[in-house]
């Protein structure tokens, strides 16, 4: 019986981080709930416990029910009949597991019925839910939106739509439409107020990945006349009063047993969410930077399933006498998958510190005001959560794709054909790079962070954590390609020329992600001997990436820029 | 209508997954080297039980297990998918025992338990595979038994009615309550562990494991019923010692014998529908297969 996460000491690993103890407190309150929940924890010590068995649940039902059901969810799909969405028999088995196992609603307050998990162990199983079904992540990840619901919704909603996510229940964050793709700001579904004061809902929306769930939140136009982001409001659509209905569902590449619906939404009740006017720039933010942690975490979870995948195949597979793992080009492609797994695991789970820091404060601002120093931290953690999550999901996202695609590549012709599962891997891996934002969106979110020199305060802070023995060496030539980015960083914005900086940003942006991932294997290989050798393979690699762009910039020149355009 | 439910289970060595050293020299079990778990059907049989919970609120779950101490760990493994309660039935003198006495042991736990409605177990344990000790219990307890079961339909009315599965169909009988159902891996898989009910129920432990926990733990678990495992021993159920253990248990192994499968000639086959054929006709002569 396979487990997920009992297989995977990595994982362990990460939850045990140091900086735990101070989420933990902070997320438990000095563990004041013992007393009036059975299931808290009286303290530190007892919440990680909680934490492990629970992901050890996890891990069990991922590595049987859930990966067992892969493939048949693949095959069948989700379909679409009378203006509804159904999911694949096997999906409904899988939900079903997980509403059993109370897996819904993790990070969800216990007063709501939720486990009160701090967001590093919720992201944790979302990892090992994508390694046993990257499509099936999404319907249980959705319930991250019940996050944006406590954030912004008022108490009588949290009270009336937590509990239901907390059950079991499933959302959908319906944002995207025809015309409103990345350019959220065009979005025209219209609300209405009615003389009584409460909302309707008009109009289509597509590409809404969970489209026929239990509760919407929707972004409309509330303020008629209004063209930009600032006319558009968050929506809260119950399922149980009817008004939606599924035109279709796409026809995907891949994560097939995640319906990917358009809605037509007639006359639909819904209540306001939050403010007016606040739907885009606040709400579908804080959503959306929520969404992308998870599909970091997704794209994590795929690379381990792809590297898993290639790593067995090349052991099993003989060819000239002896198994291909052993022949040094297939073995130099496991090592460097290893390393991009093992990089942008690292930075995940650094990046869900970071989210958890600033969003257990700003959750305890709202039952007493913070001190001048938790307010610092606060900002800080904000800052740095702010700065992570788009390289988390942009370049966790790449990896995972150049994994799946060498996934295929060392099972040689096999792996073109449909019978081994990295076809599905790879047709499932090609979405991550896409939806939550582009790449390049991330790029965009990111690329301020090079300019204001975040990312570069950051790099320096792991550097002074110093490293020694046989790291030393390799610490030592992070320096170097530090000095090298600061470099091309001081030359592309002492220029002072937008086009020159938009053209360069994505080089600056994986310039500073490779090198705040090469640092954390290095801080990881500190205390865990095992991350050593994708420390040393990593580094090796970036290296050279890390060069190459550098070489790019210093021998550009912004005249060349004309080039480029080609319309 | 609530009902109280009896489900027996057996911990066991994981014998699915045997590596090299899962024998002993001596052609024993080596328990050391085989995780120990919940005995699979036995698991099938308890989600019938939590479905039939599931259905009428305010039944009651007690798993009964006998074994060594640490059986203790698949009770808190019941309880954490739904169970109310466990029973330990272990003492130095029910060691050794057979199909006959460990059916006469357990029949004296469920007599000393004494109001239930129902006794559900799995068909059989995946380490002895006899598929005796569910019979066996219903015998000494005078009580009718269904075996073979794959679904219960319902319970109502003082009566039980099974889906039974049978090597060429299915059967449904209906049976009078009390009785003694034995449930078939066919049955649906067990419901996972609750991650909350995980959490309150984590620190469960029977008396010799609360002897061994921290102080605090163990007031904890003292201070809440709901976290006691009863360890109940032979004199506690009234077993007569000339029934239980070595000395109740007529059944001797008289030898064992480690068979090791060695392939002993090897042929090779071109992949061809005539030799193939061939193939397989010589397996269906020699009774390999069909």
């Amino acid at each position: 019986m396979a487990n997920f996460y009992t297989d995977n000491p990595d994982l362990r690993h990460h939850l045990q981080h140091p900086l735990m103890k101070k989420i933990v407190t902070l997320k438990e309150r000095d563990f004041t709930e013992a007393d009036k929940y059975d299931y808290a924890p009286r303290d530190f010590e007892d919440a990680m416990d909680n934490y492990e068995k629970v992901l050890d649940i996890v891990g069990e039902i991922c590595g049987t029910t859930i990966a067992d059901n892969a493939e048949a969810v693949d095959h069948q799909g989700a379909s679409c009949a009378n203006g509804r969405a159904y999911y694949a028999d096997a999906t409904v088995q899988n939900l079903d597991v997980c509403r059993k196992a109370g897996l819904m609603g993790m990070a969800m307050p216990r007063r709501f019925g939720g486990l009160n998990f701090p967001i590093t162990p919720y992201i944790m199983a979302a990892d090992i839910v994508s390694r046993a079904d990257t499509g099936f992540e999404n319907l249980w990840g959705l319930q991250d939106c019940a996050e944006t619901l406590y954030e912004f919704g008022s108490e009588e909603q949290r009270a009336k739509y937590i509990p239901r996510v907390c059950e079991g229940e499933t959302m959908s964050m319906d944002l995207t439409e025809p015309d409103a793709g990345s350019d959220l700001q065009s979005v025209m579904l219209k609300a209405t107020q009615k003389e009584d004061g409460t909302w309707v809902l008009n109009g289509v929306k597509r590409f809404i990945t969970n489209g026929d769930s239990d509760i919407h939140l929707v972004l409309a136009r509330s303020e008629e006349g209004t063209k930009d982001g600032r006319g558009l409001s968050m929506f809260i659509y119950d399922k149980r009063n009817g008004g939606v209905n599924v035109r279709r569902i796409e026809n995907k590449m891949g994560i097939k047993g995640s319906p990917t619906c358009e809605l037509v939404y007639k006359n639909a009740p819904a209540e306001l969410c939050g403010s007016r006017r606040m739907g885009l720039i606040k709400y579908v933010m804080a959503l959306m930077n929520g969404a992308r942690l998870g599909i970091a975490a997704q794209s994590v979870g795929v690379s381990e399933l792809a590297y898993r995948e290639a790593l067995q195949y090349a052991r099993e597979r003989r060819q000239f006498g002896k198994a291909i793992i052993e022949f040094p080009a297939v073995a130099e492609m496991l090592a460097v998958m290893k390393a991009k797994l093992d990089a942008s695991r690292t930075l995940l789970y650094e990046t869900a510190r970071f989210v958890d820091m600033y969003k257990i404060y700003e959750d305890i601002a709202r039952e007493r005001q913070l001190t001048a120093d938790e307010r610092a931290e606060m900002k800080h953690y904000s800052r740095l959560a702010d700065a992570l999550t788009p390289l988390a999901k942009g370049l966790g996202s790449e990896y995972c794709n150049q994994n799946a695609y060498d996934c295929i590549q060392i099972h040689g012709g096999s792996g073109f054909m449909k019978d081994y599962a990295c076809e599905r891997i790879y047709r499932d891996a090609r979405i991550t790079s896409i939806y939550e934002g582009t790449t390049q969106l991330q790029v965009v979110a990111a690329i301020r962070h090079v300019t204001t020199g975040n990312y570069l305060n950051l790099i320096r802070s792991y550097a002074e954590q110093g490293f020694g023995g046989d790291l030393a060496p390799l610490a030592e030539r992070l320096a170097a390609l530090t000095e090298k980015y600061a470099a091309a960083v001081a030359e592309v914005t002492e220029a002072n020329n937008s086009a020159y900086l938009d053209f360069m940003a994505r080089r600056l942006v994986e310039m500073a992600g490779y090198l705040i991932m090469a640092y954390l294997l290095l801080l990881d290989a500190k205390t865990d001997e095992s991350f050593k050798k994708s420390a040393v393979v990593y580094t090796n690699m970036v290296a050279a990436e890390i060069t190459k762009h550098a070489e790019f910039i210093s021998s550009f020149s912004p005249e060349e820029l004309k080039a480029y355009n080609i319309n | 209508m609530s009902f109280n439910i009896i489900v027996l289970a057996k911990q066991v060595p994981d014998t699915r997954n045997v590596g090299k050293d899962a024998m002993k020299e001596d052609g024993t079990i080596n328990r050391a080297a085989l995780p120990a778990i919940f005995n699979p059907e036995d698991l099938n049989a308890l989600e019938q039980a939590l479905r039939i919970k599931d259905a009428n609120p305010g039944t009651t779950i007690t798993l009964l297990t006998m074994g060594l101490p640490r059986a203790a760990e698949i009770v808190r493994e019941a309880i954490y998918r739904g169970a109310d309660a466990g029973i330990v039935l272990t003492d130095r003198p029910f060691g050794g025992a057979d199909t006959l006495a460990t059916s006469y042991s357990l029949a004296q736990a469920v007599k000393k338990f004494g109001n239930y409605d129902l006794i559900l177990g799995g068909r059989q344990a995946i380490d002895g595979d006899t598929a005796q000790v569910g019979p066996q219990i219903a015998e000494k307890l005078g009580l009718p038994q269904v075996t073979y079961a794959e679904e219960i339909l319902g319970v109502a009315d003082g009566k039980i009615t099974v889906k039974r599965r049978l090597e060429h169909g299915v059967e449904t009988v209906k049976a009078p309550l009390p009785c003694v159902v034995t449930v078939n891996g066919s049955a649906a898989d067990c419901r996972p562990r609750n991650a909350k009910r995980l959490m309150k129920y984590k620190n469960a432990a029977s008396p010799s494991e609360t002897a061994k926990l921290p102080e605090a733990i163990a007031a904890r678990v003292a201070a809440n019923p709901e976290l006691q495992i009863a360890e109940w021993g032979a004199a506690y159920v009234d077993a007569d010692p000339e029934q239980i253990g070595l000395p109740g248990s007529p059944t001797k192994v008289k030898a064992i014998e480690n068979v090791v499968f060695t392939a002993k000639e090897s042929r090779r086959l071109d992949n061809d529908d005539a030799q193939i054929e061939e193939l397989v006709k010589e397996l269906i002569a020699n009774h390999t297969i069909g």
